[in-house]
């Protein structure tokens, strides 16, 4: 006889999988007394939203979905903030939770809540298990489901008493067969021809790579045919990465805080290769940000994509990995007109801008880039959300490695946690976090997590006492009338760090903190750099 | 614009709550739906009819398609399809008005299923602008209670909707 909880571990190890984030409670125990048993990982974080967001980071740099775990009621309501978050960044992830047993579910029991209910917009599919006998049927569909087509978070609600159940054997499905899912991930033949064919017409083809080409795995393919056709590259903030910044035809992020060459070469062009990228507002804001007449090619694997936000002419619904080596194999010898190279790279230069400096404090834009450099090739870098996630996008230098942030959801606090779950998957490589004093001060209680996983993560706290993007809303269209955006009764971050025996410094100008950075990228231990920065830096 | 859709979806509990919960999360304007088991046990087929535009029609069909228990999106064209829904109607009927109610119904070839000392209850399946029609026709006499099924339409001709 073999219980629901010892299934449910058994499903987990037949995924491959290593390494769990989680935060245990009464109906989800049944599950952690026997993942006790098992050579998976446990990482207790300390509140269950950051289960969720290291779930999230490790999905991203590993390429496997996250798992998270927690229990009913609290548990799976602090969860949502990360589900939600995976969603809209379209990370594979499976989240776990406990529920009260199956004869009480409706009867507003301790620590029940509606969570398939309340995840509902969040979830890519959700499960409450209703027989233990399904346990590995719906652990299988949930793993098929989040990693494949448009990738996303599968929830499984487990009551107790499934959990506790026992039933004669187990075995795994080799197979799934879900009947309404069977995404398309070929591509179109024709349409990739008449894509081509539009390509070939055009005069200043410009294309967008989005989060798309990441979670298609198809990086280094896509690199080479921008390399090839010399088609100039802007990138979502969510496809930061897709091309090595400094290369010669990429022009760095679009949108309302991207780069305004970008922006420039978006509105000049007269078509736009759209890879994998919904194109949010923040991306293409105003509608006269592509010019009237732009021929709009979109790639998606989600076909509910295409032609949501911008209009499209040409539709190819597919895994970008398929439809790049069909377009590699169409386009053969091509090469963008060379004038339009020439604009582009021309405006590369004239865009330019270094930003002033303020005496007595660190500069974050001209430290991020600098940051780049003094990191091993391959180094991820997890931005938060506000100023600090823009300072990062526009000015960090990527050559092999990753840029993390949630780009899609924008969920302050996102990166400490996130970093976790990335040194997981990738434990040799280079961590550092940029976060802002608001978003630190929304997940520091996981420097305990890092520090009790012995997690080599740098944390560089930029400092200006403000919540500075929405203070630059409030500069911009709120008459300066600084609402709620002045941070009063900040703890002092170095004693925090001292206090979880982190080794700490603070840094006041960019050459302080680059010695400082010098010597923090050399140890394995975890470090917070903190820097103080002129509360009215800009964003861009 | 109005437009009909059928879905066919996996007969599971909570399949219902998915679909229903999309249209006004992403701000759908749904006038009826209307749910039942198909003759595969397996599958029920909802019967969606929705106002909106071109891109709204366009979204809300890509939109049920991710739905993982949702099996199949079709879109049905006017003219093509057989729509129908059934009404019952309570009618303030006084003895006095009796024989022209019952009139009226035959006109419309409703039928009368309930007759009380004040009131009658008709019966009436057929598509939405009919069942408009006969409650207009009903309307001076005093209707006292409304229940409608919503619109349930299938192709018309050699073509059947299956998974």
């Amino acid at each position: 006889m073999i219980s629901g909880a010892e299934i449910m571990v058994k499903c987990l190890e037949a995924e491959g999988v290593k390494v769990v984030f989680g935060y245990p409670g009464a109906t989800i125990c049944p599950f952690y007394d026997k993942l006790y048993d098992s050579s998976i990982r446990h990482v207790l974080v300390r509140q269950e939203q950051n289960a969720a967001h290291a779930a999230s980071g490790y999905s991203r740099c590993s390429g496997l979905p996250g798992v998270c775990v927690a229990t009913s009621g609290p548990g799976a309501t602090n969860l949502i903030t990360g589900i939600a978050t995976a969603y809209a960044d379209s990370v594979p992830m499976i989240a776990i939770t406990g529920q009260v047993k199956s004869d009480l579910l409706g009867r507003d029991v301790f620590q029940e809540a509606d969570i398939t209910g309340a995840c509902e917009p969040f979830v890519k599919h959700s499960y409450i298990v209703g027989k233990t006998e399904d346990l590995p049927r719906i652990f299988k569909e949930a793993f098929h489901i989040a990693s494949t087509g448009r990738k996303g978070p599968v929830l499984i609600d487990i009551p107790m008493d499934i959990q506790l159940n026992e039933i004669e054997s187990f075995t795994y499905p080799d197979s799934v067969n879900i009947i309404g899912y069977k995404p398309n991930t070929r591509g179109h033949a024709v349409q990739v021809k008449r894509a081509v064919e539009a390509i070939r017409h055009s005069r200043r083809p410009l294309i967008v790579s989005g989060g798309g080409v990441l979670a298609s795995g198809v990086k280094l393919k896509f690199q080479a045919f921008a390399d090839k056709t010399r088609i100039p590259v802007i990138s979502t903030m969510m496809g930061i990465g897709v091309m090595p910044s400094d290369h010669e035809m990429y022009l760095g992020m679009l949108g309302t805080h991207g780069k305004p060459v970008a922006n420039r070469a978006l509105h000049d062009a007269d078509l736009v290769i759209v890879c994998g990228a919904r194109l949010g507002d923040r991306a293409v804001a105003a509608p006269d940000q592509m010019s009237e007449g732009t021929t709009v090619i979109h790639i998606d694997i989600d076909p509910a994509e295409i032609g949501k936000n911008v209009k499209t002419e040409i539709p190819i619904v597919g895994d970008m990995k398929n439809v790049l080596n069909m377009m590699i194999d169409e386009i053969g010898d091509y090469v963008v007109p060379n004038q339009w190279q020439e604009t582009v790279k021309g405006w590369k230069k004239s865009f330019f801008r270094t930003a002033p400096t303020f005496e007595g404090f660190v500069e974050p834009r001209a430290l991020v880039a600098k940051l780049s450099s003094m990191l091993r090739s391959k180094a991820i870098l997890v931005a938060d959300v506000g100023q600090n996630q823009i300072w990062c996008a526009n000015n960090f230098m990527i050559r092999d490695g990753r840029f993390l942030t949630t780009g899609g959801m924008g969920t302050m606090g996102y990166s400490i946690p996130a970093a976790v779950g990335v040194k997981f998957a990738r434990p040799t490589r280079d961590v550092v976090v940029v976060c802002g004093d608001g978003s630190f001060q929304m997940s520091m209680n996981e420097l305990a997590t890092i520090v009790g996983n012995d997690l080599a993560i740098k944390i560089i706290i930029m400092r200006n006492h403000r919540l500075g993007m929405v203070r630059e809303l409030q500069d911009v269209h709120y008459h300066k009338r600084h609402s709620a955006t002045v941070l009063q009764g900040d703890p002092d971050f170095l004693k925090i760090a001292e206090a979880y025996g982190i080794d700490h410094a603070e840094a006041n100008s960019n050459e302080e903190a680059e010695a400082i950075i010098k010597d923090m990228v050399k140890s394995d231990k975890p470090f917070i750099l903190v820097c103080n920065v002129y509360p009215d830096t800009p964003s861009i | 614009m109005q437009y009909t859709l059928s879905v066919l979806v996996e007969n599971h509990a909570g399949v219902l709550s998915k679909i229903s919960g999309l249209f006004s999360r992403r701000g759908f304007n749904i006038d009826s739906l209307a749910v039942g088991v198909t003759n595969n046990p397996d599958v029920s087929r909802i019967t969606i009819v929705a106002n909106g535009d071109e891109y709204v029609v366009e979204q809300l069909e890509k939109q049920l398609n991710k739905v993982i228990p949702v099996i199949k999106v079709k879109r049905l064209h006017d003219g093509d399809f057989i729509s129908r829904e059934l009404i019952l109607i309570k009618v303030h009927c006084a003895a006095s008005k009796r024989a022209e109610i019952i009139k009226t119904a035959e006109i419309m070839q409703a039928k009368i299923v309930d007759v009380a000392p004040s009131c009658v209850t008709v019966e009436y399946s057929e598509c939405t602008s009919r069942v408009e029609t006969l409650i207009d026709l009903l309307k001076p006499y005093g209707i006292r209670e409304i229940v409608r099924t919503g619109t349930i339409a299938i192709d018309r001709g050699n073509t059947a909707l299956s998974v």
